[in-house]
């Protein structure tokens, strides 16, 4: 170890990797991931949102699981919950959506509204 | 590799011996078997604390955090929660209904009241990962010791902190480090003390199992301060665990660069070495574990000359507790302000205390000086067993003694519990119902010391021996009047006269239950009585005869045939004969017989 910059530059990787195991204050990602999520694809849309998370060094956010929401036809569904509990309910999402709803909502804070649940009724 | 998942499984020494690492195992075939092994990571870290409902396996990013689980829980936990997103609620600690788990898991009492410092990384990191210590702000107290503090304002800011020695006399560390700077050496060595003796006693194998790193670095900024480049730790051989990642990590910290030549580009080099101790009791006193050190026979010698001018050989050396230098990288980062606003007047900080005896919840505590018995045992320990009645606890191990029940919202810290004649110690806490005997438990403590003293000075290996005859005698009803003032008499003299810590505090336990509890002695010895109803020889068993049916069975049970009586009439034990052994009131099914005092 030469410097103290060198130990940042350790911190900083290695805080990606546990960042995960702080929940305080975060943004949730909850991905439906019961029988009907997961027959429509809901895996490869929660592995796009971690992947695309950890690209863009989104550390504020967290990707958990539920299950069933409850309208089946729609799924893969993923809710984007605020730390003040605002919620955004997203539907019939694959990976590339999973990626745009990272860069617009979750970075740039604008909801794609194309997507959520009120456009799709 | 990022995973969407971590399961942190607890691997320190109560979780691992019922299962945990067969769970890790379970668990990642299981993770394989449906294609998760790529988004699920599982880890296995310190202690979590709560031992009594081991194993522990805690899932993030929900933080959802299962207890007892078994092997056949696993299953249910990676096809459920890990596949499919449902939280296994019959698994859950805390409020099982809860919408958010981990704040639930906050609202628990066992973990309300603690606040974490030493503990800070437990059961949160692999402690077999340096990374990992380091994104918790690991050694960037050692780098900000180095590169900008000079020894002594490293020196200043632990006096200015208040911390005092966790191994429990509560030396001020400062002060120590102090002496040891000004001490005139070419050669000087930093020493920690894991040599963890006290019965029931597991503080310092948590932190060394949980967080290893945490001590390498406080003992580097320890080196710094007072100008050593060498540090030993002596850690018991029975903490297999413990030792393994100690090894783990000094050799991690060397291939990182963070013990060995020129840490961060200074020029301050300073490696650490480990020593086995064998089990000694003694060689937790500072001057016996240096001669252990050293090699020779861990015996103690008297002092002065204090280890801070002539310590290991004859260098002047530091030597702290595992928990004390656990303290020492936060206070560094946070400041001493900040750590002196924890805790009491003269006690600042937070003790671990490793919570056992007659307790719901046993396990390991961290809590802010200051904190009262009864909110240790009600609040954090979940209370008494059985609705039996709390009367005393414990601390302080052999060298302690025993606080009775009238006492039980004395706030815990050094002077405290000095001035009720136990003692902080290194953090056990012993939680007794009513159904223990003081004078027993008093025997109890003896019986350790005299296995323990190591024979050197004649108060300690002979005062001890005949402390413990008389109480042997007490208990066995053969108590004489005078009995008292002997023990008092003796303690008085062993503890002015013994050459070590082992044998001035070996009294503690007889003189504390003597203080408080006086009345018991009395009754084993005037009366021949034990009125907890433990020691044998006093006890009568007694069968009513208005209860009793006749039935025979306790007489054929009875492994020596004290039992006798005609079928369908009141049966009776013949008291020459009766061991004591409790079969017969076993095997009554309608509740006869009975111990009588």
């Amino acid at each position: 170890m030469k410097s103290l910059a060198e130990l940042e530059a350790i911190r900083e990787k290695a805080l990606k990797e546990i960042n995960l195991r702080d929940n305080t204050g975060k943004t949730r990602v909850v991905v439906g991931m019961a029988t009907c999520g997961i027959a429509a694809g809901a895996r490869p849309v929660m592995n796009a949102f971690v992947d695309e998370l950890n690209k863009r060094n989104v550390q504020n956010v967290n990707v958990t699981m539920t299950g069933c929401i409850g309208v089946c036809r729609l799924e893969p569904i993923a809710e984007v919950i605020t730390a003040d509990g605002v919620k955004t309910t997203y539907v019939k999402l694959d990976p590339e959506k999973a990626r745009k709803i990272v860069v617009e909502h979750l970075i740039n804070g604008r909801p794609v509204k194309e997507y959520t649940i009120s456009e799709a009724e | 590799m990022i995973y969407r998942s971590h399961v942190l499984v607890c691997g320190g020494t109560g979780c691992t011996s019922s299962k945990s690492m067969e769970i890790i195992k379970l668990m990642n075939e299981l993770l394989r078997e449906n294609n998760i092994e790529n988004e699920v990571k599982v880890i296995h870290t310190g202690c979590f604390g709560l031992c009594e409902k081991g194993p522990i396996v805690v899932v993030y990013p929900e933080g959802a955090t299962y207890s007892r689980v078994t092997l056949e829980d696993v299953k249910e936990i990676v096809e459920e929660h890990l596949v499919k997103g449902r939280i296994v609620k019959r698994l859950l600690l805390g409020d099982k209904d809860a919408e958010d788990v981990s704040k639930a898991l906050e609202e628990v009492g066992f973990f309300k009241h603690q606040v974490r410092i030493a503990l800070r990384n437990c059961g949160v990191i692999n402690p077999e990962n340096i990374e990992e210590y380091i994104a918790r702000d690991g050694y960037r107290a050692l780098g900000k010791v180095l590169t900008e503090m000079t020894p002594e304002q490293v020196i200043d800011v632990m006096k200015r902190s208040g911390l005092r020695g966790r191994g429990g006399a509560g030396f001020p560390t400062g002060l120590k480090w102090e002496f040891a700077a000004k001490a005139k050496g070419d050669q000087k060595y930093v020493c920690c003390n894991a040599d963890e003796g006290d019965p029931g006693a597991f503080m310092d194998r948590s932190i060394l199992e949980g967080d290893p790193h945490t001590v390498l670095e406080a003992m580097a900024i320890a080196g710094y301060a007072i100008g050593a480049n060498q540090g030993y730790i002596y850690v018991r051989a029975e903490y297999p665990i413990a030792v393994n990642r100690l090894r783990v990590a000094i050799d991690q910290a060397r291939e990182y660069g963070l013990l060995g030549k020129n840490i961060f580009g200074t020029d301050f080099s300073f490696d650490i070495d480990l020593r086995l101790g064998a089990g000694a009791f003694v060689c937790g006193e500072e001057t016996a574990l240096m001669t252990s050190i050293e090699g020779k026979r861990g015996e103690p010698r008297p002092r002065p000359p204090f280890p801070a001018n002539k310590g290991l050989w004859q260098k002047p050396t530091i030597l702290n507790n595992v928990e004390t230098y656990a303290n020492i990288p936060e206070i560094i980062l946070k400041g001493p302000e900040w750590f002196a606003s924890i805790g009491t007047e003269k006690s600042k900080g937070t003790k671990v205390f490793a919570v056992g005896g007659k307790i719901m919840n046993t396990g390991l505590v961290e809590i802010p000086m200051g904190t009262t018995i009864r909110q240790m045992i009600y609040d954090i320990g979940g209370g008494i067993p059985n609705g039996k009645k709390f009367k005393a606890v414990q601390t302080g191990g052999p060298s302690g003694g025993c606080i009775p029940a009238h006492l039980i919202d004395t706030p815990i810290d050094y002077d405290n519990l000095i001035a009720l004649g136990s003692m902080m110690g290194s953090g056990g806490f012993i939680v007794m119902d009513e159904d223990t005997c003081m004078v027993d438990i008093a025997k109890f403590f003896l019986e350790f010391t005299v296995d323990e003293s190591c024979g050197k000075c004649p108060p300690c290996r002979i005062g001890t021996k005949r402390m413990y005859e008389i109480l042997d005698r007490i208990t066995k009803g053969q108590g004489e009047d005078g009995d008292i003032e002997k023990l008092e008499l003796l303690a008085k003299n062993i503890s002015s006269s013994a050459l070590c810590g082992l044998g001035q505090t070996a009294p503690n336990p007889i003189l504390s239950t003597l203080r408080y509890f006086r009345d018991e002695y009395e009754a084993h010895i005037y009366e021949k009585r034990c009125p907890a109803g433990v020691c044998k020889e006093l006890l009568r068993y007694v069968i009513d005869e208005n209860k009793c049916k006749g039935c025979s069975l306790c007489a054929r049970k009875c492994p020596v045939n004290a039992i006798s009586g005609e079928v369908k009439k009141p049966y009776h034990i013949d008291a020459g004969k009766c061991i004591k052994c409790g079969a017969c009131i076993e095997s009554c099914k309608f509740g006869a017989i009975s111990k009588m005092a």
